[in-house]
């Protein structure tokens, strides 16, 4: 075991910082690589004229799972001091439906606004603001909200564990489900070719 | 005396007309790649912090540290400020997700200047103005906002770095994302399409 180098006290807190700032250069540079500056190819992702979103997100999410996977497969990575965060199934279900109706009507998450804003978008800006009052109101709003907030507590779930199936297979059928989910991206961006504004950008 | 002026104010002319030429963007990568990239990237996050990516997290570091400016004793009877505000020893920013958004805004810089993509404008479908555009930017942003405080985190958070180790909540959140994002598309196509 020598991984995460951080939780064996490789490096400490001012250097977790640098790498933080290094991490983020490459997490902004491959969104911004991806076509995720743009709000209007964020938003045809829901109209099915252009599956970047979920291509490139599932791709993403294969690689990083695949390789966490294998590393601690060879005992590499020590599982069991990566960050899971318990599972509050009400909360995180009506957030995600909350969030996802802001992706249409903003036409950003706040990582790709973010993205937006550095390449000179307005409206990537005023999205920033946005989600700062969002989670003001959020914030004003945590006394009234704390109860719901911290409902449904199912404490450190994985799919293996509410499954109750191993961790290799969950992850064989997530690459399968990633397969599918790319077979059919690509149907729907020939289906609906005329709602895709990449080639007119 | 008048030619010199002439031919100079015509020098000038056929100047400002090269200015005009713009370097055409660049094509966006193709996207297979850029996930197992930015996978990539996610990986070493895991594997060199023990944590994912995230992006809402640095916002709500701003918003608490903007109310305990303007309103100390409010932002610290409210849990949810106090707890991006630490123990008062350490400033609030000197915080991993602070660091790497900063990065996000340089690398997407970066990114975008290779590219020729860096232009300042307002980015919308073809049937709205801008204001109209903004707007729904700003109430997009809220709800995103809003939203990604009551699920715990956002799209990157949750979605991409919770999905990755296969956290049972983050998957529930991404599937409800897109069901959020499929379900209100039709209502706003005139804005997009």
């Amino acid at each position: 075991m020598n991984a995460p180098f951080y939780k064996f006290n490789l490096f400490g807190f001012d250097v977790s910082l640098i790498i933080a700032f290094a991490i983020g250069i490459g997490f902004g540079f491959m969104l911004e690589r991806g076509g995720f500056g743009s709000a209007r190819i964020l938003a045809a992702q829901f109209y099915l004229g252009n599956m970047r979103v979920l291509k490139v997100m599932f791709t993403a999410i294969v690689t990083a799972m695949l390789g966490i996977f294998y590393l601690s497969v060879i005992g590499y990575l020590d599982l069991s001091l990566i960050y899971v965060s318990n599972t509050y199934i009400l909360p995180q279900v009506l957030g995600g439906l909350i969030l996802g109706v802001g992706f249409v009507i903003g036409g950003y998450c706040p990582g790709t606004s973010m993205v937006a804003f550095s390449t000179g978008k307005i409206d990537g800006l005023v999205y920033v603001l946005g989600v700062a009052f969002g989670i003001f109101v959020f914030g004003e709003m945590f006394p009234m909200l704390e109860g719901f907030f911290n409902s449904t507590d199912l404490g450190k779930q994985t799919l293996p564990s509410f499954l109750g199936l191993s961790y290799g297979l969950v992850v064989f059928l997530v690459v399968v489900m990633a397969i599918g989910a790319f077979i059919a991206a690509e149907w729907s961006e020939k289906k609906f070719a005329d709602r895709n504004p990449e080639k007119s950008i | 005396m008048t030619s010199l002026t002439k031919t100079f104010t015509k020098a000038f002319e056929k100047d400002e007309s090269h200015v005009h030429i713009e370097i055409k963007a660049k094509p966006y990568s193709n996207p297979y790649l850029v996930g197992i990239g930015l996978g990539l990237v996610l990986l070493a996050a895991f594997v060199i912090m023990g944590r994912g990516l995230g992006a809402s997290g640095a916002v709500s570091t701003a918003v608490a540290v903007t109310v305990n400016t303007i309103a100390p004793s409010h932002a610290s009877g409210n849990q949810f400020y106090t707890e991006y505000l630490g123990d008062g020893k350490t400033s609030p920013f000197k915080d991993w997700l602070v660091f790497e958004v900063l990065g996000v805004i340089a690398g997407g810089f970066l990114s975008g200047s290779l590219a020729h993509r860096v232009k300042k404008g307002v980015d919308k479908g073809p049937r709205v103005s801008n204001r109209t555009r903004l707007i729904y930017a700003f109430v997009g942003g809220g709800l995103m906002g809003f939203g990604a405080k009551l699920a715990r985190g956002c799209t990157s958070g949750q979605a991409l770095s919770g999905g990755a180790i296969l956290n049972l909540g983050s998957w529930a959140f991404m599937m409800m994302v897109f069901a959020g994002g499929y379900a209100a598309a039709y209502f706003l196509r005139r804005q997009w399409l």
